[in-house]
């Protein structure tokens, strides 16, 4: 590639004495000054928090209510500062959701230590685990700043979900036994 | 209606005098600092401080405008300042270092002494009017006072440099002594032609700040112009000089936070760091009000108008205007409204411009702006020269 | 009043001067010549000569003790041991000492004989006119001395803190 010389041209005698740059600048933050300020009074007024937006990590359930995560604890192996404790449980078997076998007993974030990569919900096979929109932790103490289970569903709620593929599995399983074969 | 307030020993209304200055420049200074903090926020797009206030005040209707002013966290900075505990450190030379702060304080409260702030209609003795200063101390070398005990603040800046004991402000205070000498020179020499042009053959001779606003303030066309336009270079030079006399952006080496932390207050805190800003800010008030008095017209509302045209206008009117108090009070607040136009205009150069490297700020005093106020003084000598032998009339 | 005030300057502006001389610490030397020229400025003030009184803390206290200082604090002097006096400046110091003494008692001694009234002494220093016109018309010649003298101090110290590699440089 040709190099190209920029001219440069020798500075005027004006301009050498920087008194129009200065006045320039002068009139540029005079104009910003008499503008209306950018910031957003906090408490009061709530920033507008985009899609995609990756909060504090929060656990869900599906549209039928169900706790969707099933222990299987490769968040709790991604997660890279070791901020997830999960304590794995067995669905008692009168449950409706008995079919899905495995539900956290316990399920704790620090998030003392929790970093927002967003690691935990790439790799949860059944899109339990959801960064959303909150932006906000805060606590008086590290025992608050854990969040165990009930609160993580607390936060997360339920997201809308159209795979329900629990339900659709248990659904081929009795077909199956029902008709002998597809 | 006051005299018995001139009945007063005069010691005792001199005590009374200087604390009244004290009591308003404390303050005043204390009030810029919350209006570079406001000034900064607005030119960055910010609202600044606006969230303080007294919860027992909450409720007064209205209030909120002071609040969203910042007038609140002013008086909590000046609380937290105050009950902070005050550390010496331990490698520090305690005397010089409390020393330092309590020095800073001498040149900016004095100064103000002899700075006229307004005028007004006295009765002599024999009936005719005579307009006499508003200030403190009138004297014949105003300026000089002002500008030797202005110099003696460069002190308060050394000994707290030396006396913290550590690199850092050993710098800033190394950097201040050598620039508050290179400008001084250059500032000196700038009013030299404002004095020149005062001072004609047959004139008061003085260095007076009231008479400068006095030559200011005559009738016909070189009468009633304001210094600033009759010598632009001098007021520029002036103004250059004043901001690195005053330490301000771009100029305040001691200080230049970003390769010195905090220059030569990097080992102070709490009400000994205050005072060192209340003397950074009383300085500016002082340094714009000289500059107000050379070459703005001092307490004349416009060029061509002086403040003795507008009481007499006014008293065809309303005769109370002409009245020392009233007449007083107008010229004041005239003043202070100049006065705070410059203060706003060091926050507005501060906000705006990048600090200069210590060489530049020796290259621009020494081979720029010093042979410039000494070809300023030549030209001037001889227009002035050239006018009062050919055109003395004019 | 002024009496007391005057003896209170006098004694302050002695004070700071032996401050000086018997200071180990170079900054402190420095900061009693300032505390001394501040006192001397006191005692013009007492004469009612204002003129000299800022001219001298404007020069003397506002820019050449800061300049000291800052030759001091660029050169980082420390206290250090004081050399022991030679022979050479113990007799020169006594002979200018001698001589300091004797012109200070004759002149006092002249001056108790004399005996002026205060108002016919000239006042040149108090209002800038007369002091500037005394500078230009009766004592032009001295301050024109003076002003070469220091000029040719000013070349010589330019001189002397360049290192010149020969006389081309001159050139
Ligand atoms: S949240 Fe997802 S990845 Fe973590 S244990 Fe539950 S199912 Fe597994
Ligand atoms: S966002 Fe990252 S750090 Fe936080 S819990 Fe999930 S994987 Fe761990």
């Amino acid at each position: 590639m040709a190099v190209i010389t920029v001219e440069r041209k020798p500075l005027s005698f004006l301009e050498r004495t920087y008194l129009p740059n200065i006045a320039a600048g002068l009139a540029t933050t005079f104009k910003r000054m008499v503008q209306p300020s950018e910031t957003l009074e906090y408490p009061e007024v709530r920033p507008e928090i985009p899609v995609g937006y990756r909060g504090v990590p929060t656990l869900v359930y599906d549209p039928h209510g169900r706790e969707k995560c099933v222990s299987c604890q490769l968040c709790e192996f991604v997660c890279p500062p070791k901020a997830i404790r999960i304590t794995p449980g067995e669905i008692p078997a009168d449950s409706p959701n008995a079919h899905v076998e495995k539900a956290p007993k316990e399920f704790k974030i620090d998030m003392l230590r929790c970093i927002y990569c967003g690691l935990c919900q790439e790799v949860c096979p059944e899109e339990a685990i959801w960064l959303q929109n909150q932006y906000s932790m805060t606590g008086l103490t590290r025992e608050e700043m854990v969040n165990d289970k009930k609160r993580l569903y607390e936060l997360g709620g339920t997201l809308p979900d159209t795979h329900f593929k629990w339900d659709k599995k248990k659904a081929a399983e009795e077909a199956a036994a029902h008709g002998g074969h597809h | 209606m006051f005299d018995f307030y001139f009945e007063l020993p005069l010691l005792l209304r001199l005590v009374l005098q200087g604390t009244a200055v004290i009591l308003v420049l404390f303050p005043l200074a204390a009030a810029c600092s919350m209006a570079e903090r406001k000034v900064s926020a607005w030119i960055q797009g910010r609202p600044g401080p606006n969230r303080t206030v007294p919860p027992f005040l909450a409720w007064i209707p209205g209030i909120s405008i002071l609040q969203k002013l910042g007038i609140f966290q002013l008086a909590a900075d000046g609380g937290k300042f105050t009950f902070k505990e005050d550390v010496v450190p331990g490698h520090v030379n305690a005397f010089y270092f409390i020393l330092a702060p309590i020095a800073s304080m001498i040149p900016a409260l004095t100064t103000v002494a002899f700075i006229p702030f307004g005028a007004y209609f006295t009765e002599l003795a024999d009936g005719t009017m005579k307009l006499v200063p508003i200030a403190l101390t009138n004297l014949d070398v105003g300026l000089l006072a002002v500008f030797a005990l202005g110099s003696l603040g460069v002190y308060s800046l050394i000994l707290a440099g030396w006396a913290s004991n550590s690199k850092y402000p050993f710098l800033g205070g190394v950097r201040a002594s050598a620039q508050l000498i290179s400008y001084e020179l250059s500032m000196t020499l700038s009013v030299l032609p404002v004095f020149l042009w005062v001072n004609a053959p047959g004139g008061p001779g003085t260095l007076s700040l009231f008479d400068v606003v006095q030559s200011q303030s005559q009738p016909g066309f070189f009468g009633g112009m304001w210094y600033i336009f009759l010598m632009p270079l001098s007021a520029f030079i002036f103004l250059i000089a004043l901001f690195a006399e005053t330490n301000r952006q771009p100029f305040d080496m001691p200080e230049s936070e970003a390769d010195l932390v905090g220059g030569f207050h990097t080992e102070y805190g709490a009400f000994k760091w205050s005072l060192f800003f209340v003397a950074e800010y009383a300085h500016m008030i002082v340094g714009s009000g000289i500059f107000c008095l050379l070459f703005l017209g001092g307490w004349n509302p416009l060029p061509w108008v002086t403040l003795a045209d507008v009481v007499n206008f006014g008293a065809g009117f309303l005769p109370l205007i002409a009245s020392p108090l009233v007449m007083g009070v107008i010229g004041i607040t005239l003043f202070l409204l100049k006065v705070g136009f410059f203060i706003f205009f060091f926050m507005w150069v501060r906000w705006t411009l990048p600090r200069f490297r210590y060489d530049q700020v020796m290259t621009l005093g020494w081979k720029k702006l010093l042979p410039l106020s000494i070809a300023n003084l030549v030209l001037y000598a001889i227009l002035i020269a050239v006018k009062d032998l050919y055109f003395p009339n004019l | 009043m002024s009496d007391l005030l005057f003896h209170l300057f006098a004694v302050f502006t002695v004070a700071c001067a032996l401050g000086v001389v018997f200071n180990k610490n170079a900054v402190a030397s420095a900061l009693c010549l300032l505390l001394s020229l501040v006192g001397v400025a006191g005692l013009f003030v007492l004469l009612d000569a204002f003129l000299l009184a800022v001219l001298l803390v404007l020069v003397y206290a506002g820019a050449v003790v800061a300049l000291f200082l800052f030759i001091i604090m660029l050169l980082d002097m420390q206290g250090g041991d004081r050399k022991r006096f030679t022979k050479a400046t113990l007799v020169s110091s006594t002979v200018a000492g001698g001589l300091l003494i004797t012109g200070l008692v004759s002149f006092a001694t002249r001056g108790l004989n004399h005996t002026t009234i205060l108002a016919e002494v000239p006042v040149v220093g108090n209002s800038l006119r007369a002091y500037a016109e005394q500078l230009f018309t009766v004592y032009l010649l001295p301050v024109q001395i003076v002003g070469f003298l220091l000029l040719i101090a000013m070349l010589g110290v330019i001189v002397l803190s360049k290192k010149f590699e020969g006389l081309e440089d001159i050139k």
